[in-house]
């Protein structure tokens, strides 16, 4: 045994008890993102999903609509983009879930952190695989003649950002309240999961859809968010339908970081 | 460092008031009332369900409690809880380790939790990789590890920080028996080389017995009994002393005297008579003597010392297993949450 070496002391509880939030947020935002660091495929196997949707449902498209390929995928790309914030950021409250019961949640509630950076370093952590995603899906979809306009790509992504945001926080926040219960987690989370993707016009545009079906669609923010973004990648940068979009994502962060930080706060 | 305040004596590191937690009608800690001073090593000894868990969460700030309260090195649970959290150490049932994590990155950001610089969490990470012989996984995933490695790991995140109090949930559940020798071997090292106070649980009436200095036995959320191991069991259960005689008529004799020199009636069956007594281990060569100069013949004795589970049996009228039979579900958090 050679713990004899004493090692500089720890901060004093006085100094430690004093909140700081930004600090403990960007611990946790580096903590949560060094799996992904140390081992990068797993960003890259998560798209695994949207690629088939697009190497599947875009050829179906092309022969239903009669278009060409390159303007299918004008109107389906943005979407794809969409699925892969609501399919993986809406499923990364099951990675707190499993921490939940591994034990290692429980450990982060004792640490003189606060417990609302715990939320937001998480959530904000979500942005990384959005962004990689998203470059990842558009530069595939290149060869095939897709092209989005690059300023109109950036604004996308941060409008995909500012929704994953909200999305991851709300996921967390429903494993925080389900804790070990995973099937809830899951029956809550598909059950949502599928009518707000079908109900947004992600996969079939929603024109010919029964009236009730665009009467729900038409207060579904996922829906806004897609047609913003459908608008973003073709160069509409400054239009209602952009700041709809924006505003919708934008409710959903505060909501969902509100609900966060007010569920993690009553974790034990 | 101003430990003191609250009225608490210089060297007491826990102490509690009347801590109580309700879950619905059921009272999971009552009247909680104990102190504990730098340097013990408490073990908190009961059957599950008995609010060992409830009260150390409510000592480690993860749940608050319905009323009474406790300061926990100098801080109060319920109002100074950040304080709380930077003066302990934690090791809860589950894995301190997130599972996606390497171990050493685990540490290190455990260390920055506490608000030590990149380099001072480093250099502590590898002190205690190496003083708890965890350089052979140090950069494996926590969710690779083995159940006894894991544990280590645990241990060795609890202390990133130096804590003077450190806190153990049920330590040595579902290892084997070789971690779990490792594992004591290394909580008492850790108190002998920098005096860090051990709160610990445990189900474990052996490990109480072995390595607390002092055990809380602990029953339908009180604490029951407080004392060193020996003095609980000489005071509350005594040495089991069985007499073989020769005939069955003499046992009806050989009883007198056994009750005379014990001052505890024995049982007889047949030709055995079975009686605990306190300090029966002195006592027997004197039941022997007697016995010899009445003429009895004595075919065997022996005298084995009382368990904790004689204690425990002393106090409720059960034995401890009897009680965790009671309560078959072990819920991994400790009860209603």
């Amino acid at each position: 045994m050679t713990t004899t070496t004493v090692t500089a002391p720890p901060a004093t509880a006085a100094a430690l008890a004093r909140p700081r939030p930004a600090r403990d947020t960007w611990l946790v935002l580096v903590r949560e993102l060094r799996p992904v660091v140390r081992d990068p495929f797993t960003v890259i196997f998560s798209l695994f999903q949207p690629l088939v949707f697009l190497g599947l449902f875009v050829p179906l498209l092309v022969v239903q609509t009669g278009q060409a390929t390159a303007e299918v995928l004008t109107w389906f790309v943005p979407g794809v983009l969409v699925m892969i914030v609501l399919f993986g950021t809406g499923a990364t409250g099951s990675n707190l879930q499993y921490e939940i019961m591994f034990g290692s949640h429980e450990r982060t509630l004792v640490a003189p952190i606060s417990r609302s950076a715990l939320l937001v370093g998480r959530a904000l952590k979500e942005v990384v695989p959005i962004v990689v995603q998203s470059l990842v899906i558009v530069a595939i979809a290149l060869p095939f003649g897709y092209r989005a306009d690059p300023l109109g790509l950036a604004l996308g992504i941060v409008l995909l950002a500012v929704f994953g945001v909200g999305l991851g926080s709300l996921s967390y926040t429903l494993a925080l309240k389900t804790k070990s219960n995973e099937w809830v987690f899951w029956a809550v989370q598909q059950s949502l999961i599928f009518p707000l993707l079908i109900l947004s016009g992600v996969l079939l545009p929603l024109e010919g859809a029964p009236g009730w079906m665009r009467a729900v669609a038409s207060v579904n923010p996922v829906s806004w968010v897609t047609e913003g973004e459908r608008a973003l990648l073709q160069g509409e940068l400054v239009s209602g339908t952009v700041g709809a979009a924006f505003l919708a994502a934008l409710v959903l962060a505060v909501l969902g970081l509100v609900v966060g930080i007010r569920a993690i706060r009553r974790s034990d | 460092m101003g430990v003191n305040r609250g009225g608490m004596a210089p060297d007491t590191v826990i102490s509690t008031d009347k801590l109580t937690k309700r879950f619905g009608d059921l009272d999971a800690v009552r009247d909680l009332d104990i102190e504990v001073r730098r340097g013990e090593l408490v073990a908190f000894l009961g059957p599950n369900g008995a609010g060992k868990t409830t009260s150390l969460r409510m000592l480690t700030t993860l749940l608050p409690p319905t009323s009474g309260s406790a300061r926990v090195v100098g801080h109060d649970i319920a109002t100074q809880q950040a304080a709380v959290r930077a003066s302990i150490g934690y090791v809860g049932q589950g894995s301190s380790g997130s599972p996606a994590q390497r171990v050493r990155d685990e540490l290190v950001v455990q260390g920055r939790f506490f608000g030590m610089s990149r380099a001072a969490a480093g250099a502590r990470a590898d002190e205690l990789v190496d003083s708890l012989g965890i350089t052979p996984f140090a950069d494996k995933q926590v969710q690779h590890l083995s159940g006894g490695q894991k544990r280590r790991v645990d241990i060795a995140i609890g202390l990133m920080n130096a804590p003077t109090l450190l806190f153990l949930d049920e330590p040595s559940t579902g290892l084997d028996p070789q971690s779990r020798a490792n594992l004591w071997q290394h909580i008492t090292a850790l108190r002998a080389e920098h005096g860090t106070t051990v709160f610990l649980t445990t189900h474990y009436l052996e490990e109480a017995d072995r390595y607390a200095e002092r055990v809380m036995v602990m029953d339908a959320g009180r604490v029951i009994a407080d004392d060193t191991a020996p003095a609980l069991k000489a005071s509350l259960a005594g040495d089991t002393v069985t007499i073989e005689v020769g005939a069955p008529h003499e046992a009806a004799r050989a009883a007198v005297v056994v009750e005379e020199v014990l001052e505890a009636r024995p049982t007889v069956t047949g030709t055995e008579l079975t009686a605990a007594a306190a300090d029966g281990a002195r006592r027997l060569p004197v039941v022997l003597r007697r016995l010899a100069d009445d003429g009895v013949l004595v075919t065997s004795a022996t005298c084995v010392p009382p368990t904790l589970d004689d204690v425990f049996l002393a106090l409720t009228g059960r034995t401890l297993r009897e009680a965790h039979a009671e309560t078959p579900t072990d819920t991994p958090q400790g009860g209603p949450r």
